[in-house]
């Protein structure tokens, strides 16, 4: 019924492979960023189809095998697939958002040297990216999870020549390990737990019918959890693991946004959201998991306050909204999280395409002039919503979305998070604080760029700031079509306080439902509490807007003066709570150092000394044995002979 | 009355002074000779004792033997004339380059 699952994952395979083998010599971009858009609009339609099949469908949860893989003993890996309306949001939210974004990197890496590397790239990631939400157990989502975090590591690389790109791909490759080890970790605890109850399985199914054999807020299924919610936190960017995603954005634009906003770094709320069965049994880990959430949210939108790199606003940003997710697992309002994921992915990959569109004028219009500024730096933008209208429109659109503002798709999303993290069961008004904080601070700074980029006056360098030009369709048209999906993409799940039936919720109910009643998990509250919260979320972000406007807008000079009467604080959050230079002290150069003692004493001395110790023993037995050969013919055959008397001897008088 | 033995003890008192000859030497000439003598002082043994057991086997070897020694004959003395266009002398001392 569902035997075409496969074919999601299969296309943009078949991309990669032919664009890395063959791009180089077709060297036609038109052919090579429509094959790849093509093959991934492919995967768009299947999963389309097996989305609306599942929608009519009653039996919600299909698994489809393709092959075995792993056969030992009573373990039994298959190759399969899963579809239930987790997976099923999921792949339509990667091939949707996908294509759009390979469609964008058409126009955006035109010219580029290349050309055919960054699709071949990208045609990878989805390809694992796919992987790994449609995997039916845990070893095959792990592909898909490592195969993300290396296509991650290639297009951050992607400009390799660049010092600061490669040091970046490898700092965002090494922290992804850390997760990865953890999540190895939790794989491998869990596979042991059941195994030792007679149940040998990495079946996501199995596993989450048999949750139950192990003890519920036991000390293995904590330890378990929290190896899983590590790996998470690699993937995901969240403390104490955040630090490479900022630096990520040294990868083209497109990148950014497909793997850096929209998918990937999702990846570990979706792994979450998978196991939620495991997860709903640890309290100590959801609690960890909803601190830990909301503490990023908060951290990240405070440095989000002052940077004045556009891409690296937008990344905090990312790695804020990230922290809700986290927050609304913790909390166990799963499918509000899966919610936020989708509306985030509508218009952070907005933003990022928005960015990298101004981020191509500015370019364009340096080259023109043939300047050398920066052309991601704010501090150069200004009045752009003249020149380029479109990105303007639908980059305001997605920012209103992002900051809470009611009945744009972000508002409906961060709203039931933030009711949830108060009125759950699992949840504390402390963590609705953080988040409303955190909202109010992401609305202010959300509005700060829009504010620097777009309005104002020019203040980019007069020769070049009459020729910022509007991008090219190729770019605009995924920006609309992502624009009006942050407008709207929140009324599929409007709560029901507010008239709606939370479809959205209701679809996903069979996966998290069972998980969330067993454990006793709901969020109860009066109505009026609801409608208050929600006013004063509301409120925080209007307030965060208005700030925002008075002091980029109407005082102009507001800024520098804030900025010098609080100067200590502005630092320390401009350097992003020196944490980079914390983790550089504490791991990274211990680590050098033990690198370099290894490499200083235990090889130059220890392993060099044994190998060269044994060339200096033949050699030196070498030397003493060379006088042996004369070259007279008489010592040789005086040799001969004694050694013919001795065998000789030896036989005859033994 | 001659027996084996004296046959044994001639052949053996021929190869002693043969490897003394190859021992002390220095003229390659000479040295081939004594090499002679020992492959002959062989060849004596084996006939005689061939003829003490009554097998004819050792008779045989014996005509390998010679082939082999009129072999190494002809590869001697060419070897030899070799030697002496390059250097005017058959004196083993002075083939003594391919050492340490």
């Amino acid at each position: 019924m569902y035997s075409n699952l496969w074919l999601i994952p299969f296309f943009p395979l078949v991309g990669a492979i032919f664009n890395g083998l063959f791009g180089k010599r077709i060297k036609n971009e038109a052919i090579i960023g429509g094959i790849a858009t093509g093959l991934v609009f492919l995967s768009f339609l299947v999963a389309g189809q097996n989305f609306l099949k599942l929608l009519g469908d009653t039996e919600k949860v299909h698994e489809l095998v393709m092959a075995q893989w792993i056969t030992v003993g009573q373990l039994q890996i298959n190759w399969e697939f899963l579809l239930d309306p987790l997976s099923a949001v999921m792949i339509m939210v990667v091939t949707g958002v996908g294509t759009l974004i390979h469609l964008y990197s058409i126009g955006y890496m035109h010219g580029e040297e290349g050309y055919y590397r960054f699709f071949s790239y990208l045609n990878l990631f989805a390809f694992a990216m796919l992987m790994l939400v449609l995997g039916g157990n845990a070893l095959v989502m792990f592909i898909g999870w490592e195969g993300v975090g290396l296509c991650s590591y290639l297009l951050i690389g992607y400009y390799y020549e660049k010092k600061s790109a490669s040091t970046a791909a490898n700092k965002a490759f090494i922290v992804n390990r850390v997760g990865d080890f953890g999540f190895l970790c939790g794989l491998l605890t869990l596979f042991w737990a059941f195994a030792s109850k007679g149940l040998w399985t990495l079946n996501f199914v199995q596993i989450a019918e048999h949750g139950y054999l192990l003890e519920s807020g036991g000390l293995l299924i904590t330890v378990v959890t929290l190896c899983f919610f590590l790996g998470a936190t690699g993937k995901s960017a969240q403390i104490p693991l955040f630090t490479w995603l900022p630096d990520a954005m040294e990868g083209p634009t497109p990148v950014s946004a497909l793997i850096h906003a929209a998918t990937m770094v999702t990846a570990g709320v979706y792994m979450i959201g998978r196991m939620s069965g495991l997860f709903a049994m640890a309290p100590a880990t959801m609690m960890t998991i909803a601190i830990v959430g909301g503490l990023t949210a908060f951290f990240a939108a405070t440095i989000g306050l002052a940077q004045n790199d556009i891409k690296r606003v937008l990344a905090y940003s990312t790695v804020s909204q990230l922290g809700y997710m986290f927050l609304a697992m913790g909390v166990g309002a799963f499918s509000a999280g899966i919610f936020h994921l989708m509306t985030h992915a509508f218009f952070k990959a907005c933003l990022f395409l928005g960015s990298g569109s101004v981020i191509h004028g500015m370019h364009h219009a340096y080259h023109h002039a043939h300047l050398h500024d920066d052309p991601q730096d704010m501090r150069n933008m200004g009045g752009l919503r003249k020149k380029m209208p479109i990105t303007f429109i639908t980059f305001l659109v997605s920012t209103i979305a992002i900051s809470g503002i009611p009945f744009f798709s972000g508002f409906f999303s961060k709203d039931e998070i933030l009711w949830w993290s108060f009125g759950s069961t699992r949840g504390h008004w402390m963590l609705w604080l953080l988040g409303a904080a955190a909202a109010g601070m992401t609305a202010f700074y959300m509005f700060r760029l829009v504010f620097m980029t777009f309005f104002g006056e020019q203040k980019t360098d007069s020769r070049a700031k009459d020729h910022i030009p509007e991008s090219p369709f190729t770019i605009t048209i995924p920006l609309m079509v992502l624009g009006f999906l942050a407008l709207v993409g929140g009324y599929l799940g409007v709560p029901k306080i507010l008239g709606g039936s939370n479809r959205f919720e209701e679809f996903l109910a069979p996966v998290f439902e069972h998980a969330q009643h067993l454990n006793g998990i709901h969020a109860h509250g009066a109505l009026s509490t609801e409608y208050t919260l929600m006013a004063v979320s509301v409120a925080v972000a209007v307030v965060g807007i208005f700030v925002a406007w008075v002091m980029y807008i109407k005082n102009p000079e507001l800024p520098g003066k804030f900025v010098a009467r609080f100067e200590g604080m502005h630092r320390i959050i401009f350097n992003k709570w020196y944490i980079d230079e914390l983790y550089d002290f504490v791991f990274v150069n211990p680590c050098k150092k033990i690198g370099t003692f290894l490499w200083r004493v235990v090889d130059a001395r220890l392993v060099d000394g044994v190998v060269n110790g044994c060339a200096w023993v033949v050699k030196g037995i070498g030397t003493g044995l060379r006088y042996t050969q004369s070259g007279y013919l008489y010592n040789y055959a005086m040799a001969m002979v004694v050694g013919v008397v001795v065998i000789v001897g030896i036989y005859v008088f033994k | 009355m001659i027996t084996v033995n004296h046959y044994l003890l001639l052949s053996a008192i021929l190869f002693a002074i043969g490897t003394f000859g190859v021992l002390t030497r220095k003229n390659a000439i000479v040295i081939f000779m004594c090499i002679e003598v020992m492959l002959n002082s062989v060849n004596l043994t084996f006939i005689a004792l061939s003829r003490h057991v009554g097998n004819m086997d050792g008779q045989i070897f014996v005509f390998f033997v010679m082939t082999v020694a009129a072999a190494e004959a002809a590869v001697g003395l060419a070897l030899m004339i070799a030697f002496f266009r390059n250097k005017e002398s058959i004196d083993t001392d002075d083939f003594n380059m391919l050492k340490w």
